[in-house]
C-alpha cells in the first residue's frame, strides 16, 4: 500500500478518483462542542501583523495595493512569493508580492486596461502588442452578439453578463491533488484523452479531445509551479500540511490561471480533518499545531485578489472572490459530515480576525450535532460572518459531496459545472411590458413594439397579458447571449486548470438569474388590489404611478402577494426552459442580487408598488426594505415559499436582528437563533445570511469608516468588509429591515 | 369572539422563552409613564380577528417556535374571554402559552385562562404600594393577589420590571423586589428589564406626550451589572 495512504480505510477511492469515497470511509464525525479548540500561536500573531499591515496599506493606496502590468497571470509566470518565507507553513501567492495584483487579459484585454488605468497604472507595451493578435473571450462574445443583446445589456435589463472577464462559478475538485498528487490525475486524463479518440471525431468529441490536451499541460504547469517553491507534488500528500499545502496549490493554480466572477473552493474542511486526525494519532500534530494549519491557510485565501474595474465593484461591492467553503452537512445514510476541522476553520475568525473571505458556508441539517449547531450560532453573534444552506433540501438533489459556488449555487464537487448567467431585471422587464417595448428611463425601444397600456387605471390581467408576450422574449434573448458568452469562454478562456480537477465526463447547469422579485411582486401586487394610476409623457408612455390604496406586500406571510412572487419565478423558468442551451446545459434560476440591486435599482424607472425611479431594489429575495409588518418570522415565510425547484441554483436571504430582539442572555440567543433556523430550513427555505447587529453600528462605521476597519457583514450570499463597499451600497444596507425589539 | 388585535410579531425572543409568536392585544386601563406600545392603549383601536385567525397565523410559523406563544398588549386580561379562546385553541395544539400581564384586572374568566396558561410573565410596576398607586394609578395588592393565586395553582412566573434610572434602579427597591419574587416559590425568573427610548416616535406620531421622555435609558452594561445582581434564574 501506498505510504501516503496509510492508516487509510480502503475502498473504491484507491482504484478509481472518487474523494467523497475516501471521505465516507475514514471522515470521524466530531458531536461535541468547542472546548477542544486552540487560539493562535505566536507564529500566527507574526504573520497576522503582516497581514494587517498589508491590508492597511492596501486601503491607504486606495484599495489597490499594486498590480504587476506586465506578466499574464497564469501559474508559472512569477517568481515564488512569500510573506515571511520564515514563519510561513503553507506557501504560495498570486503573483511575486503579497496584495500586488495580476492581470488576466484572455477574458478580455479591454477590462485590464480600464481596471489597470483606475488605479493609476498602464499596461504594459508587451501584453498591448501581443493582445493586439490574440482573441480574448471578450473579443468573441461581442463579434457574435445581436443589436438586440447589446441594446437589452446596455439598457441594463441584463446585466452583469460574464463576457469580459472570467465566468467563474467552477469549483475544481482540489482535494484531488492531495488525495491522488497530480501524476495520476494526469494518467487518468490521458486514458480519458485516449478513449475520446476510439469513438466518432465529431465537434462534440473533436472539441473535448482538445480540452483534454490543455488539462493534461496545466497539471504538468501545476507541478511546475508548485516546484518553484521547492516542493514535488507529483505525489500523494503524506500529511496534513502537505495535504493543506497541495490542495492549496490546486487552488492557487486556479486563482492564477482565472479571474472568474467567484472562484469558489469546495469542500475541504471535514476532508483535510482524515489527514489531521490520522497525524494526531501518529504523534506529529497536536491541536494547536491543527489550528496553524487552517491559520495559515485561511491567511492565503484572505490574501487572494483579483484586479476590477470600478464599474464591477458597482455590481460586486467589496472587493469578493467568493472563496466559499462548504462546512457540515450531513451524509447520505444520516450521519454527519461535521468534523473537529468543522469548527477549526470556522475557529479563524476568531485566531485571525474578522474578515469576509473564506465565505464560510454551514450545510445546516436539522439533524447536525447540537454542540456545532450553536458553536455556529454563537460565531454569527460575534462575526456577522457566516451563511446558511439548507443540506435538508439539497442533499436529496446532490448527494452528500456538493459544494456552493459563489453564494447558493449547489454542485457536486468535480462533477457539475455552471455556466454563470448573472440576472435580468425584473421590474424593468414589467416596465417594458406596461409600455409596450419602451424603455422611458434609456430612451430605447427594446423587444417587440406594442405601444403603452391605455387607460386611466392598470388592469392586471392587461398587465398580466402583456408580460406573457414579454416574458417569453426576454428569455429567449437571455439564453441566446448566454450561449455565446459560454461558447467563446470555452474558446478563448477555458478553465484549464479547473476542468482538469473534473470528472471528464461533467455535467453542466445554465443559471440565469432575476433581480427586484419583491419590488415585481409587489408592482402586480398593487395593480391588482390597489388603484394605480399611470403616468404619461406627451408620448403616452408611462413615465410614473400614482398609486392609491392598500395592497399586499412581499414579507408579511400574505400568500395573495407571495404567490404571485412564485409564480413569476415559475414562468420565467418555463420559458427559460423553451430555448436551447450550449452543450446541452441544465437550466437553473436564482434569485440573487449580490450589491447590483443597487445599480439596477438605478436603472430602473419608478415602479407600481410606489418605489421611486432610482431607488435600490431589495437584495435577493428579500422583501422591500420596511415593508414587513408582521415581524421576521413572517418575512422568512414569504421566501420560503419561493419554489426550490424552479430555484436551483439558489434563493438569497438576508436576515439581519438586533442583538436583543434575538433573547436577554447570550445562551438564549444562540439558541433562538439555532430556532430560526431550523425553522427557515424545515419551511423550505435554502439559504441565510445571519446578521446580529444594529443599525446604528453601521450608521457610526458609515460615517466614520477608519473607526470600524475589521466591521464585517453578510450581504447578498457574501460576506463583505463594510468600509470597501461604496457610499451608495453602504446607505442601502443601513436602510434594510432591522428587527427588533417590539 | 372576535378579539381587538394591536399587531401580531411572529419573531419575539424577549417576552418568555425560546422563540415565540406574539400577539399584542389592543386595550389597557394603565397610562405607564414609560411604556413602549402607546398604539394600544385604546380598547377600540387595532384590528378585529377571531382567534382562528390568529391560530391560523401562529401555525404558520410553528417550526421556528422553540418557545411557543405569548400573549402581550395593551392588557391581555381587559380581552380575557379572547385570550381564553385562543390559549385553549392553542393548548389543544400543544403550543406552550404565555401570558404578559400587570395583573391589574380580575375578570371572571381568569381561573379558567390560568388552567390554559404554561407561563405568567407578571409585570411588578413598583415594589412600594404607595410608588405603585402614585405613578401607576395601580392598587399593588391586585399583582399580589394573582401571584398568591399562582403560587396556590404551582404555576409558573417570570417576574418583570422595567428599571428607569434615578426611579428604580436604586439598591433598596431592588433588594426589596428580589426578596418578594423568592419568597414565592412559583417565581422561576426574576427579570429586570431596561427603560429604553425606542417608542418615542410612536408618542409623536399619535400626538401624545411622553411622560418619561425625559428619563435616561438604562445603559446596556448598567442593566447587565444590575440583572446579574438582584435578577435570577431558578
Amino acid at each position: 500500500m501506498n505510504d501516503a495512504w496509510r492508516g487509510f480505510h480502503k475502498g473504491a477511492w484507491q482504484t478509481e478518483i472518487n474523494v467523497r469515497d475516501f471521505i465516507l470511509k475514514n471522515h470521524i464525525p466530531y458531536e461535541g462542542g468547542e472546548s477542544f479548540l486552540s487560539g493562535p500561536t505566536e507564529r500566527t500573531r507574526r504573520l497576522m501583523r503582516h497581514v494587517e499591515s498589508l491590508s492597511r496599506r492596501e486601503a491607504q493606496a486606495g484599495g489597490v495595493l499594486d498590480i504587476d502590468v506586465s506578466t499574464v497571470s497564469s501559474l508559472t509566470y512569477y517568481r515564488p512569493g512569500y510573506i515571511d518565507k520564515a514563519d510561513e507553513l503553507i506557501v504560495g501567492l498570486q503573483t511575486d508580492q503579497p496584495l500586488r495584483r495580476g492581470v488576466h487579459p484572455f477574458g478580455g484585454v479591454r477590462m485590464v486596461r480600464s481596471a489597470v488605468e483606475a488605479y493609476g497604472y498602464k499596461l504594459s507595451d508587451k501584453i498591448e502588442s501581443e493582445f493586439q493578435f490574440r482573441t480574448t473571450h471578450n473579443d468573441g462574445v461581442f463579434r457574435a452578439y445581436t443589436d438586440e443583446m447589446r441594446v437589452a445589456r446596455s439598457a441594463g435589463l441584463i446585466t452583469g453578463l460574464p463576457d469580459a472577464y472570467g465566468r467563474g462559478r467552477i469549483i475544481g475538485d482540489y482535494r484531488r491533488a492531495a488525495l491522488y498528487g497530480v501524476d495520476r490525475l494526469i494518467e487518468q486524463k490521458k486514458r480519458d484523452k485516449a478513449k475520446v479518440g476510439e469513438g466518432e471525431m465529431d465537434t462534440e468529441s473533436i472539441r473535448l479531445s482538445e480540452e483534454l490536451f490543455q488539462q493534461i499541460v496545466f497539471l504538468k504547469r501545476l507541478k511546475e509551479m508548485a516546484a518553484l517553491y521547492g516542493l514535488d507534488i507529483s505525489d500523494p500528500a503524506r500529511n496534513a500540511r502537505e495535504a493543506t499545502q497541495w490542495l492549496y496549490f490546486a487552488y492557487l493554480g486556479a486563482i492564477k490561471e482565472q479571474n472568474g466572477a467567484a472562484m469558489s473552493l469546495g469542500r475541504v474542511s471535514s476532508f483535510l480533518d482524515i489527514y489531521i486526525e490520522r497525524d494526531i494519532r501518529e504523534g506529529t500534530l497536536d491541536e494547536s499545531g491543527a489550528q496553524e494549519l487552517f491559520d495559515d491557510f485561511v491567511i492565503k485565501l484572505r490574501l487572494a485578489r483579483i484586479l476590477r474595474t470600478p464599474e464591477y465593484n458597482e455590481l460586486f461591492g467589496g472587493d469578493p472572490m467568493w472563496i466559499t467553503e462548504a462546512v457540515g452537512g450531513m451524509t447520505e445514510d444520516g450521519g454527519t459530515l461535521v468534523s473537529k476541522s468543522s469548527f477549526r476553520i470556522l475557529n479563524t475568525l476568531y485566531t485571525l480576525g474578522l474578515a469576509p473571505e473564506p465565505n464560510l458556508t454551514v450545510l445546516w441539517s436539522k439533524d447536525l450535532p447540537e454542540g456545532f449547531k450553536r458553536f455556529c450560532a454563537k460565531v454569527s453573534i460575534d462575526t456577522d460572518s457566516i451563511q446558511y444552506e439548507n443540506d435538508d433540501l439539497m442533499r436529496p438533489i446532490y448527494g452528500d459531496d456538493y459544494a456552493i459556488a459563489c453564494c447558493v449555487s449547489a454542485m457536486e464537487i468535480g462533477k457539475r459545472l455552471q455556466f454563470f448567467g448573472a440576472r435580468c431585471n425584473l421590474p424593468k422587464l414589467l416596465l417594458l411590458a406596461i409600455n409596450g417595448g419602451y424603455d422611458c428611463r434609456e430612451k430605447e425601444r427594446i423587444g417587440p413594439q406594442t405601444g403603452p397600456l391605455r387607460g386611466e387605471r392598470l388592469n392586471y390581467d392587461q398587465v398580466m397579458e402583456r408580460l406573457r408576450i414579454y416574458m417569453p422574449w426576454l428569455a429567449s434573448l437571455y439564453v441566446n447571449a448566454l450561449n455565446i458568452v459560454h461558447y467563446m469562454h470555452d474558446k478563448y478562456f477555458y478553465e484549464k486548470l479547473q476542468m482538469a480537477l473534473h470528472d471528464t465526463d461533467v455535467k453542466r447547469f445554465m443559471a440565469f438569474g432575476v433581480a427586484g422579485l419583491s419590488v415585481a411582486a409587489d408592482s402586480l401586487s398593487a395593480i391588482r388590489y390597489a388603484t394605480v394610476a399611470p403616468i404619461r409623457d406627451e408620448e403616452g408612455y408611462i413615465t410614473g404611478f400614482l398609486t392609491a390604496g392598500e395592497f399586499p406586500a412581499f414579507g408579511n406571510d400574505d400568500d395573495r402577494v407571495d404567490l404571485i412572487a412564485a409564480q413569476l419565478l415559475k414562468d420565467f423558468y418555463d420559458c427559460l426552459r423553451q430555448n436551447k442551451t450550449y452543450r446541452g446545459a441544465e437550466h437553473t434560476l436564482s434569485v440573487l442580487t449580490i450589491t447590483s440591486n443597487v445599480v439596477y435599482g438605478k436603472k430602473t424607472g419608478a415602479t407600481p408598488d410606489g418605489r421611486a425611479a432610482g431607488e435600490p431594489f431589495a437584495p435577493g429575495a428579500n422583501p422591500m426594505h420596511g415593508r414587513e409588518k408582521n415581524g421576521a418570522l413572517a418575512a422568512l415565510n414569504s421566501v420560503a415559499k419561493l419554489s426550490y425547484d424552479v430555484c436551483r441554483d439558489g434563493i438569497s436571504n438576508t436576515f439581519s436582528i438586533v442583538p436583543e430582539a434575538l433573547g436577554h442572555r447570550e445562551s438564549e440567543r444562540q439558541e433562538n437563533l439555532c430556532a430560526i433556523l431550523d425553522g427557515y430550513f424545515a419551511k423550505g427555505g435554502q439559504h441565510l445570511n445571519v446578521n446580529v447587529l444594529r443599525r446604528e453600528t453601521l450608521q457610526k462605521a458609515y460615517e466614520d469608516p477608519d473607526a470600524y476597519p475589521n466591521l464585517t457583514i453578510r450581504v447578498s450570499g457574501y460576506a463583505v468588509n463594510f468600509r470597501k463597499l461604496s457610499r451608495e451600497q453602504q446607505a442601502e444596507v443601513i436602510r434594510r429591515s432591522f428587527h427588533e425589539v417590539v | 369572539m372576535p378579539g381587538r388585535v394591536s399587531s401580531l410579531q411572529s419573531l419575539g425572543a424577549a417576552d418568555g422563552p425560546g422563540v415565540r409568536f406574539v400577539i399584542f392585544l389592543q386595550g389597557c386601563p394603565l397610562r405607564c409613564p414609560y411604556c413602549h406600545n402607546p398604539e394600544t392603549w385604546e380598547k377600540d383601536g387595532g384590528q378585529t380577528m377571531e382567534a382562528g385567525e390568529c391560530l391560523e397565523k401562529i401555525r404558520r410559523a410553528r417550526p421556528y417556535l422553540s418557545g411557543g406563544v405569548t400573549l402581550s398588549g395593551g392588557e391581555p386580561l381587559w380581552q380575557a374571554g379572547f385570550a381564553l379562546e385562543l390559549f385553549q385553541k392553542l393548548k389543544a395544539e400543544c403550543f406552550h402559552t404565555a401570558l404578559d400581564t400587570s395583573g391589574c384586572l380580575e375578570p371572571p374568566e381568569l381561573g379558567a385562562l390560568l388552567d390554559v396558561t404554561d407561563l405568567v410573565l407578571l409585570d411588578i410596576k413598583r415594589v412600594n404600594a404607595r410608588d405603585c398607586r402614585r405613578e401607576f394609578g395601580l392598587s399593588l395588592e391586585l399583582p399580589l393577589r394573582l401571584l398568591r393565586r399562582l403560587e396556590e395553582r404551582h404555576k409558573p412566573v417570570w417576574i418583570r420590571q422595567v428599571i428607569v434610572p434615578g426611579i428604580n434602579d436604586q439598591e433598596d427597591e431592588l433588594k426589596a423586589l428580589r426578596k418578594l419574587a423568592e419568597s414565592f416559590s412559583c417565581v422561576k425568573r426574576l427579570e429586570l428589564l431596561p427603560f429604553r427610548k425606542l417608542c418615542a416616535p410612536k408618542y409623536a406620531a399619535l400626538g401624545l406626550p411622553f411622560p418619561y421622555g425625559d428619563k435616561d435609558e438604562l445603559r446596556a452594561d448598567r442593566h447587565r451589572e444590575l440583572q446579574e445582581k438582584y435578577g435570577f434564574i431558578k
